[in-house]
């Protein structure tokens, strides 16, 4: 259950402009995403145009504008898992679910981003499910793997 | 657990004289578990055991002792530095030396347990034993530090990690934690702490080399009312994962460093801005800031000193670029991370206009040793321009991977062939990438050089953050570099053009040099070829042009890439071939009659439906529909797939 916004907002009660970043990271750590909502309170809080936060919550990419999906995938990025194939588990991932890294599926399904590294280098290529370790992924494995998934969704 | 709180700082942190009396140094060998009554159970717990297993690893520990109702504990450690060992498990049975397991996986650990404690070590999952003078001998068992992997490195700045649950405050202050920033505060001025870093002669371990003492110095000699300390826990080179593991794995080291450094430059606020992906790191960090605040080691007068602390932690939001100084002081002011000209620098202006020291983990982890042991003793070890350790997170192709940490001098070689144990499965070697996605490769012929900052910028290499990818035979360099290329491109800011064009058009002209051959009619040939030979020309004007280290190194990789293996990219380029095999353009396949079954499994995977044939007849691949993707080399049982 997510906390009310206002409650978050009220935590920074100096309302600086160098709390903008944490306040945008709590209301996202709390909700998932940035709603329309939160960033125009933000906006009126700090005395920022939403415009100035928007340009600002989309220059860093761990911001996200539309919510998660159900399950998460990331994929590990970094050159030992390049080296041991990490691309082509991208390309297959993109090619099971038809969305780009940081979208997220119609259905609310899925969503998926690339991280540059998680430091399992020689258990690579890596992806976390929901936060869950997969190490040694080959791409074969994958619509396997997300057809288990969906399974799990749906009976949910 | 009130009154070792206590105990120990009467006793020990507040202990005027440097000798403790033996009736403390027995408390403390009760807080280290040097003599346990009762088996204790090591095991490792940082991201990359994670990653191996190790959180059901200790709900299976936890369930064998209970089961069994054994009078045994079990401990978190962080990690040791063997990624190939993790999970690592390691048995201390009162009055033997510790033994040490690997790749323990839920299902070993009863047999392995059960084992232990009735004589019978399995032999396969054994790494080795340490112990110390009075402990019984494992009989036949190596020793853990004469593996080559440990024996040729120097652990000073790893040499809490994985000996101690990093969650203890207790057994940190036990292993001689905390007493030299105490000393600092109540008898050192700000000035004779930063004369005994500069005299050290500590330089900034990511990358720059910069005099800590130096830079320490211009902080606290420029006027103003408030100053800043932050430490640069922003590590997010791909492959690079040493300051993560020294957060997961020593948090207390870090945050006495940090507390002296704040210290010495006279500032009572220290920041310490995190990766956004590093959650362990993070609430590792936070748990011991907590535990170190409730010891009254920070906060308002701290121990009667006058001196006030206060140690936050930032979140990153997300961009590599704001692991660089200045836009890492913009993104603390809530500004977008962009980098900005320097001077000034942060050390006269830097966070809210007051001066501001940034300092990387590394840098910071030597700060109480140095303090404890003195300058000297720093001194002696490394080389003359560049004294101490460095740390490297091994990685790639190499047998043994993980965190590493060499004298400096140690050459290039040794970390390759003695500690990684050289390249995995009778390949051959062929270069190390050194210092993340904007390193340079070092070839053979560079093996010799040693880890020194002066002697790799002499041969134009830079030092790096720690990233030590090993590269095997079977990697396409021209991919590799576009890979690269590909992360820097997403990572640019886009403040400075150089950088910003610069990067997306290498990209391009990359990415057109891997492409399969199209339609000559159409001109696409001649543009690529008129960009390849643009190719050095971008990069050199991105390299004397772009704003800041991110434009400035990023052509790095392609420039050290084509200085070594110019050869690939003319394979690449004049005759379409790559001879890794890697690049899916410029691959096709073909299949061997005398070998194909007929079996139809790589027919009916093929995504673009390229190759046809009879059942149980030798099939055939379209060359024009195939794409080189590869499915079917991977597929097929009976190789009868060739690649051209």
């Amino acid at each position: 259950m997510s906390t009310d916004l206002d409650t978050i907002i009220k935590k920074y009660k100096q309302g600086k402009r160098e709390d903008l970043i944490p306040l945008l990271q709590e209301i996202q750590e709390d909700q998932g995403f940035l709603s329309e909502e939160a960033i125009v309170k933000t906006g009126t809080f700090l005395g920022l145009s939403t415009t100035k936060i928007y340009g600002l919550a989309t220059f860093y990419d761990k911001f996200r504008f539309i919510p998660a999906g159900k399950i998460q995938i990331k994929i590990c990025h970094g050159t030992s898992c390049f080296l041991n194939g990490s691309q082509s588990i991208i390309n297959r991932i993109k090619e099971e679910t038809g969305i780009n890294p940081g979208q997220t599926t119609r259905d609310g399904n899925f969503s998926y981003e690339i991280v540059s590294c998680m430091g399992g280098c020689n258990n690579g290529p890596v992806i976390t499910v929901n936060g869950e370790f997969h190490s040694h992924v080959k791409a074969e494995q994958l619509p396997e793997l997300i057809k288990k998934l969906k399974y799990v969704i749906d009976n949910d | 657990m009130e009154d070792l709180k206590s105990f120990l700082i009467e006793k020990v942190l507040l202990f005027e004289s440097d000798t403790l009396s033996s009736d403390t140094e027995k408390v403390l060998g009760q807080v280290r578990r040097e003599k346990p009554a009762q088996p204790v159970v090591y095991l490792s717990s940082g991201t990359s055991s994670l990653i191996a297993g190790s959180a059901r690893t200790y709900s299976a520990i936890e369930n064998y002792i209970s089961e069994n109702a054994l009078e045994a504990k079990l401990i978190s450690v962080g990690c040791t530095g063997p990624a190939n060992f993790e999970p690592l498990v390691c048995v201390h049975i009162p009055g033997k030396n510790k033994l040490f397991f690997r790749n323990i996986t839920e299902e070993k650990v009863e047999p392995l347990l059960n084992g232990v404690f009735h004589n019978d070590i399995n032999e396969d999952d054994l790494a080795g034993q340490t112990g110390t003078k009075g402990f019984e001998l494992w009989p036949g068992i190596p020793f853990m530090d004469e593996h080559p992997f440990f024996s040729n490195q120097k652990r000073v700045v790893l040499g809490n990690c994985g000996c101690y649950d990093p969650e203890s405050i207790e057994e940190y202050i036990a292993r001689g934690g905390y007493r030299s920033y105490v000393k600092a505060i109540r008898h050192y001025t700000y000035d004779e702490v930063c004369d005994i870093i500069e005299k050290s002669g500590l330089r900034g371990r990511s990358g720059g080399g910069y005099l800590t003492g130096l830079k320490w110095k211009h902080a606290l000699n420029t006027n103003a009312n408030a100053r800043y300390l932050i430490c640069n826990a922003k590590e997010s080179d791909p492959g690079a994962f040493t300051d993560r593991t020294i957060l997961e794995s020593d948090p207390h080291r870090l945050l006495e460093g940090i507390a002296i450094g704040a210290y010495a430059i006279g500032a009572s606020n220290a920041i310490i801005f995190i990766r956004s992906g590093s959650d362990h790191a993070r609430n590792r960090l936070q748990r011991a800031i907590d535990s170190a605040r409730e010891f009254g080691l920070f906060g308002h007068d701290i121990f009667s000193s006058g001196y006030n602390l206060d140690i936050v932690i930032k979140k990153e939001p997300g961009a590599f670029v704001c692991g660089e100084e200045t836009a890492l002081i913009n993104t603390l002011e809530g500004k977008r991370g962009m980098p900005q000209l320097k001077p000034p620098y942060p050390t006269t202006a830097g966070l809210f206009g007051k001066p501001t020291v940034i300092n990387n983990v590394e840098t910071l982890m030597n700060v109480p040793l140095i303090m404890q042991n003195g300058p000297e003793w720093f001194r002696s070890l490394g080389t003359e321009n560049s004294p101490g350790t460095k740390v490297f997170a091994v990685a790639g192709k190499g047998r043994m991977s993980g965190v590493v940490e060499v004298e400096m001098g140690t050459s290039i070689r040794t970390i390759l062939e003695d500690i990684a144990d050289g390249i995995r499965e009778g390949k051959d070697f062929k270069a190390i990438q050194l210092g993340g996605a904007s390193g340079s490769f070092i070839t053979s012929e560079h093996l010799d050089l040693t880890i020194d900052f002066d002697e790799l910028r002499e041969n134009g290499i830079g030092m790096g953050a720690g990233g030590f990818v090993i590269i095997d035979e079977n990697t396409c360099m021209v991919d590799l570099v576009r890979y690269y290329m590909e992360f820097i491109r997403n990572e640019s800011c886009g403040k400075c053009i150089p950088c910003r064009e610069g990067t997306g058009r290498m990209l391009e002209i990359l990415e057109s040099v891997i492409r399969k051959p199209l339609n000559e009619e159409s001109g696409t040939t001649l543009e690529r070829f008129k960009g390849v030979m643009q190719l050095e020309t971008i990069a050199s004007v991105m390299k004397d042009t772009s704003l800041c280290g991110l434009g400035q190194t990023a052509p790095n990789p392609f420039m050290s890439a084509l200085k070594n293996f110019r050869d690939e990219f003319e394979e690449h380029i004049f005759d379409r071939k790559c001879r890794a095999n890697i690049c899916r353009g410029l691959r096709s396949f073909s299949i061997d009659v005398e070998k194909c079954t007929g079996c139809t499994a790589c027919a009916s995977k093929c995504p673009v439906n390229a190759i046809y044939g009879t059942r149980l007849q030798p099939f055939f691949i379209v060359e024009d529909k195939c794409i080189g993707c590869g499915i079917c080399f991977d597929i097929c049982k009976f190789s009868a797939i060739t690649v051209k």
